[in-house]
């Protein structure tokens, strides 16, 4: 047993900082936020190019041949900077499906940046099934369905269609471009992470041989993780602001963090963020080794996270007093990129109710 | 932005270097390694073999009065010659100077199986390193070992009734008379009293008008005339818990632990030690009740199947199953970072203030489970298991007060790990 980080993957996660608070401090990622465009497509290639988009993809394919568990280090970095670009969607989601698939054209192409993938995957009614996935219908050459919660769809110009056919659980890739294919952004709460609809009418595709259900169910964990691991590093943020706030602010004659119904709240926040940081290292470990205990872990960890992220953002919030519930205040841009997180691949109920059967039955 | 890019490359590569000189890309491992693993396993193999028969039955008999803490004592005597205990500690005071993984598994493992406990609760969690860290040599030699065999078992004397979370303002008073002080005062809370041969004390020695001075810390001998114990009847209708009464006790010069006046300092490396040790045995205590909720719930009649089929019940169940999971992995983490700095740090007050809510949560939801079956104590055929959850709720109240009220331990989180400014 052995829990801590080495020493590499301390620097990692320093560096990974370093790059966050240079290149997209806060004002920046409010920028990204609420321009009308979004992430701008041209800054993806920085990405590409400090080689986070192949963190946990093989030397041999281009990647820099770490494990998964390197990538959460990155992904609680990103969460806690709200980097605005399509890193979930892309490098955790849809990348090791093209992967999976032996795609290694497309997954050169999205490691050197060139594309940017996403996953299509939940259907009409919100859900990220696994088995069987929400239903599309193939004839072979074309590709029909409707596919909502697209993150970073209009960054990207590959989708990795995901759906079931009478014949099993597949995955396609689309061209965004490509006729046949209608996008639009949906109005997401979470300006930091925008997410889209794409129709699919006979459109062109090329499908991916993958062991649809095993290789989902392995991405979704994957994806769990990071999500839980953005939580944590999103909710640490908001207590480190809340907690500027308590030094500084007076109130009485004294900083309002010397009263203790102020800094219990926060004592409290990082009690919580901190245990659930553990739970993601957890996942992150049972994922990166596909340990049996991957999928509860990948749940459990999402749902703590995701509960004690909220949690961290509300107190900091109450702590901040007034000027934290204003929109010129960063903290609602954690608080909505927290509730985001626990709304996507399942509800925190979907998730326990995940976790009560592995324990219960 | 081209150095802090240029950078991040080359630290890829050199992560990667080593990543593939360990041949896997982290130390970061939830797994037992090998020898961590064959420690695990001769130790239940031990353990199956050794419990007492009965033990943990409906059919167990606890022995009473002498032959109770004779029967402690020869259990903790057999689990030291079994070599499984001081596992952390040094060699020369009859320790293994073995990985604290080790430490873990033990207590992972007698908390699994609900074994005996080991007499030396307070002095190999409190006594034990507080000596260590502060001790002369000659305390070292004298006291380590025997907490190890279950020879001397030893008490705290800190909590007065006027001096629980102020505990600086204590009023036990120490007189210097010649090489030895005098001790008078009255201390409470004290597990282990009734039956201890030794003592931790803190006591006033100077009123220097600030009261984190003029602290000194002893060894008291339990046995010395003037020392008086009277057990504490507890919500429960348990006496864990005693008082302690001190009236002119002659305590040694050679037993003050630190500089006379410096009591403070060393008091708080004990508390440390206290929550950092109690951290992972009262997690394996957890894990335990979480297994016995988990059959009380799938055993449970309820609207012709059981309460485990109940969705308000899968999800309270998980999401407690969930939150044992990040107190396990937390404390995990508190031990490898107590590898790392060689001393506890603040993860044991989170741990600890998680672990009380978790608990009190948890017999809580014991309790719903039960139903109108909840109203019935032990004694009874019509009662469920006994009354253990009802015992177990009632006990739980103490969690958060005992070893550092969840106030105080949220005190301890702003400002020593938070930097908040003090509230006093």
């Amino acid at each position: 047993m052995d829990f801590a980080f080495t020493e590499e993957q301390e620097l990692l996660r320093r560096a990974a900082r370093e790059l966050m608070d240079d290149r997209y401090p806060l004002d920046r990622v409010i920028g990204v936020a609420d321009a009308a465009e979004g992430f701008p497509r041209d800054e993806w290639s920085a990405i590409a190019e400090v080689g986070w988009t192949g963190i946990a993809v093989p030397e041999s394919d281009g990647g820099a041949g770490l494990g998964s568990l390197d990538e959460l280090i990155v992904v609680e970095e990103l969460g806690r900077a709200l980097y605005p670009g399509p890193f979930l969607g892309c490098v955790v989601m849809a990348l090791p499906i093209l992967q999976a698939a032996g795609a290694s054209e497309l997954v050169a192409n999205v490691v050197s940046g060139e594309r940017v993938a996403t996953v299509a995957w939940a259907g009409e009614d919100g859900r990220f099934d696994v088995d069987p996935a929400p239903k599309l219908s193939w004839d072979g050459e074309r590709l029909s369905g409707t596919r909502l919660f697209v993150p970073g769809l209009g960054e990207s110009d590959l989708l990795v269609v995901v759906g079931a056919t009478p014949e099993g659980t597949a995955a396609w890739a689309v061209d965004r471009g490509s006729r046949g294919v209608a996008w639009r952004e949906l109005p997401t709460v979470d300006r930091t992470r925008r997410m889209g609809e794409v129709v699919l009418q006979d459109a062109p595709a090329a499908m991916l041989r993958i062991e649809g259900d095993r290789v989902l169910s392995a991405v979704r964990d994957r994806a769990l993780a990071a999500l839980a691991a953005e939580a944590v590093g999103a909710g640490s943020r908001a207590i480190d602001l809340a907690l500027d706030h308590a030094r500084t602010r007076q109130q009485f004659g004294r900083p309002i963090g010397a009263f203790q119904a102020v800094s219990h709240q926060l004592a409290q926040a990082f009690a919580e963020v901190e245990t659930a940081r553990s739970l993601v290292y957890w996942a992150g470990w049972a994922v990166s080794q596909n340990a049996p205990e991957a999928s509860v872990a990948a749940a459990a960890a999402r749902v703590r996270a995701g509960e004690a992220a909220a949690f961290a953002c509300e107190r900091a919030i109450q702590v901040h007093g007034g000027i934290g519930f204003t929109w010129e205040h960063p903290l609602h841009r954690f608080y909505k990129r927290v509730l985001a997180i626990g709304a996507f691949l399942g509800s925190a109920d979907e998730l326990r109710a995940r976790v009560a059967a592995s324990i219960l039955d | 932005m081209s150095g802090p890019r240029r950078g991040f490359r080359v630290l890829l590569a050199g992560a990667r270097g080593a990543a593939r000189s360990r041949g896997y890309p982290s130390t970061v491992d939830f797994r037992d390694s090998e020898a961590e693993a064959a420690f695990r396993s001769r130790l239940s193999r031990w353990l199956a073999d050794n419990i007492p028969e009965r033990w943990g039955t409906a059919a167990w008999v606890e022995p009473q009065g002498e032959e109770r803490l004779g029967f402690y004592r020869g259990w903790s005597r057999k689990l030291y010659d079994a070599g499984f205990i001081g596992l952390t500690w040094p060699k020369r005071y009859g320790g293994h100077e073995a990985p604290v993984s080790f430490q873990a598994i033990l207590l992972e493992e007698l908390a699994r199986v609900e074994a005996p406990e080991h007499l030396g609760v307070i002095g190999m969690g409190m006594a034990g390193p507080t000596i260590l860290a502060h001790g002369t040599e000659e305390q070292k030699d004298r006291f380590l070992r025997n907490i190890l065999t279950g020879e001397e078992v030893w008490c705290q004397g800190f909590s007065e009734p006027d001096a629980g979370s102020d505990l600086a303002s204590l009023r036990t008073r120490a007189v210097a008379d010649g090489d030895d002080w005098v001790v008078t005062g009255q201390k409470v809370w004290s597990s282990f009293a009734h039956v201890a041969d030794r003592c931790i004390l803190v006591a006033r020695s100077e009123d220097t008008g600030r009261k984190h001075e003029g602290l000194t810390y002893f060894l008291m001998d339990m046995h010395a005339p003037g020392v008086e114990t009277r057990p504490l009847r507890q919500m429960t209708g348990d006496a864990e818990f005693n008082e302690i009464f001190m009236d002119g006790v002659r305590i040694p010069g050679d037993m003050v632990v630190g500089e006379p006046g410096q009591g403070w300092m060393v008091a708080i490396t004990t508390l440390m030690n206290e929550r950092a040790n109690l951290g992972f045995a009262l997690t394996a205590r957890l894990d335990v009740a979480t297994r016995k909720l988990i059959a009380l719930a799938r055993s449970t009649p309820r609207d012709g199947g059981v309460a485990s089929d109940d969705p308000l019940v899968r999800d309270r169940v998980a999401s407690l199953w969930i939150d044992l999971q990040g107190l396990r992995f937390t404390n995990y983490r508190a031990f490898s970072s107590f590898l790392k700095t060689g001393a506890p740090g603040p993860e044991g007050s989170v741990a600890k203030l998680f672990w009380s809510e978790t608990n009190q949560r948890l017999t809580k939801t014991a309790l719903d489970v039960e139903g109108t079956f909840a109203l019935l104590d032990g004694g009874s055929d019509r009662a469920v298991a006994d009354g253990y959850w009802q015992h177990a709720e009632l006990r739980s109240r103490g969690n958060s007060i005992e070893g550092g009220t969840s106030e105080i331990l949220r005190n301890i989180i702003a400002e020593r790990v938070l930097s908040l400014p003090k509230s006093r």
